[in-house]
């Protein structure tokens, strides 16, 4: 059977779609697992260690527990939006990874096949789709019908809203210094002299206040006030149960995991080695060495995954009032600050 | 290809825009604006005009709709009862919007040749970017006119400051 061009690219554009969810949605189960673990042994206890060996098999039972667990809805919830909620949630988390390109280019058959789209605006979709995605915790907590819901959604729409803009802002510089919106242009811009190359060097406030935005932005500590247990019951995701609660649990770890990839990709030369040209570029031969930029990719985005753990099992909770000024008062100016200096710069050296 | 993804979204597009009048609850009829633009941002992106659809869904659905919905959420808005409009928009207004869509209609049809046409999709493929054009456009060009409106900006951003200011 001769298969065309076109029929080549949807079979493969499927394939690989398939192939980067289920390896999104296994890390997201995995992270999970990292984050108990890890936050036990900074806490001096043992973490998950029942199923498997060393726990392993944890997300596994846990996953097995959610999808047999009764789906509870109550009566006076607003049911199609209740409904939709997680599904927003989850879906925008999920569809910003497309844009993201996991290693070199490699071609089979005019298909690049570590990247699902090359688009020239990677970086504003991968923007647009997470302010999407406050509509999800906006419509679960309004849904739901309950005060604490309510409340939750509520400090986390405004909390969204107020970083996306540090957010946004501290991403200029780098989009400046390479000229281009298209992720693979930002990461091949990096990748001439290993780590020395890096944009994290010449945008290191742009880098921390992306850090700090984009830790509000997925509503992780210290910025978990909408879901901040002692207060709000559980947030947002209050009345939720079975796998809708799933849901938003998984869109909060996959927000993470799309928020590592991108500091990585901006800051941290994306797929491309450290080590610059230092070893052959053909190293390893030719499969190994289109594995290679993939396992460096994997090692970054990890690191962040563990510092993003770390830094909640360490700092408290911020107050919402200290979350505001900070946000409007500190990042905002300070991201401004880095577009003006790096404005300067690159138009002193022509 | 480009022609179903036109058709995808501009029946989305359309239907969301109906929804929107139909629908009782001003939270749903806030949703299907928000479709309604999203469908919006992929015809220009089909057009090519990708930083126009980009910032379409980032200021249009990302922030301004938000607040819509917010002000909705806040007030507790409940179900609107269905009322049966005055007699004003049966006589003037519906014959009016027909006349309206007619009138555009027969211009764009009759002035085909002098509008020009614009080729659907043929944007998507090329790698092309047109942000440096808009730049280039905006910042000479239209410089002044762009730094008026920021200005504007700015002053409303004063006066919502001004407004919103606790008297001590």
């Amino acid at each position: 059977m001769h298969l065309t061009d076109t029929q080549i690219f949807i079979l493969l554009t499927i394939l690989k779609i398939v192939v980067v969810l289920v390896i999104t949605l296994t890390s997201v189960a995995y992270t999970v697992l990292l984050e108990r673990k890890v936050i036990g042994l900074i806490q001096n206890r043992w973490g998950p260690s029942r199923v498997g060996p060393f726990g392993l098999f944890q997300p596994l039972a846990d996953g097995i527990k959610l999808f047999l667990k009764e789906d509870l809805m109550p009566f006076a919830v607003e049911r199609p939006l209740f409904v939709l909620a997680p599904l927003i949630a989850l879906s925008c988390a999920l569809v910003s990874i497309a844009v993201v390109p996991f290693g070199n280019v490699f071609e089979y058959h005019g298909v690049d096949l570590f990247q699902i789209s090359d688009i020239n605006i990677g970086l504003l979709v991968i923007l647009g789709i997470t302010s999407i995605g406050v509509y999800g915790i906006a419509l679960s907590g309004w849904s739901s019908n309950n005060k604490y819901s309510l409340l939750g959604s509520l400090r986390a729409s405004a909390q969204v809203i107020s970083y996306e803009l540090a957010l946004g802002l501290s991403l200029v510089g780098v989009v400046m210094r390479s000229g281009s919106l298209r992720l693979r242009d930002i990461v091949d811009t990096q990748a001439t002299h290993g780590f020395l190359s890096w944009n994290i060097w010449p945008q290191l406030l742009g880098f921390f206040v992306y850090l700090m935005a984009a830790y509000a932005e997925t509503n992780r500590a210290p910025f978990d006030l909408p879901e901040a247990e002692s207060e709000l019951v559980a947030g947002y995701h209050t009345e939720y149960s079975s796998m809708k609660f799933a849901m938003f649990f998984m869109a909060e770890y996959a927000n993470m995991i799309t928020v590592s990839c991108v500091a990585t990709l901006l800051f941290f030369g994306g797929a491309s080695s450290p080590l610059g040209h230092f070893l052959p570029d053909n190293f390893g031969g030719p499969i190994l060495m289109h594995i290679f930029p993939v396992l460096w990719f994997v090692f970054k985005v990890f690191c962040f995954l563990f510092l993003y753990i770390w830094v909640r099992s360490t700092l408290p909770r911020f107050r919402y009032d200290q979350l505001m000024s900070f946000g409007w008062k500190w990042l905002l100016p300070l991201s401004m600050l880095n577009i003006v200096g790096t404005a300067l710069v690159l138009a002193f050296k022509g | 290809m480009q022609l179903a993804l036109f058709i995808i979204f501009a029946v989305l597009c359309v239907a969301g825009a109906l929804n929107f009048l139909f629908q009782r609850h001003p939270i749903n009829s806030a949703l299907s604006l928000i479709v309604v633009m999203m469908s919006l941002a992929v015809i220009y992106w089909t057009l090519g005009a990708e930083f126009l659809a980009a910032a379409q869904v980032i200021v249009y659905s990302g922030a301004i709709m938000v607040l819509f919905t917010f002000v909705i959420m806040l007030l507790n808005a409940g179900e609107e009862d269905r009322t049966h409009g005055s007699k004003a928009a049966y006589f003037a207004g519906i014959p009016g919007a027909i006349g309206v869509v007619a009138l555009l209609g027969y211009t764009f049809f009759h002035e085909k040749a002098i509008l020009g046409s614009v080729n659907l999709g043929g944007h998507l493929n090329n790698g092309l970017n047109n942000m440096v054009e808009i730049s280039k456009t905006l910042f000479t060009d239209l410089l002044l006119p762009f730094e008026v409106t920021s200005i504007l900006i700015l002053v409303a951003i004063l006066g919502a400051v001004v407004l919103a200011r606790k008297e001590h």
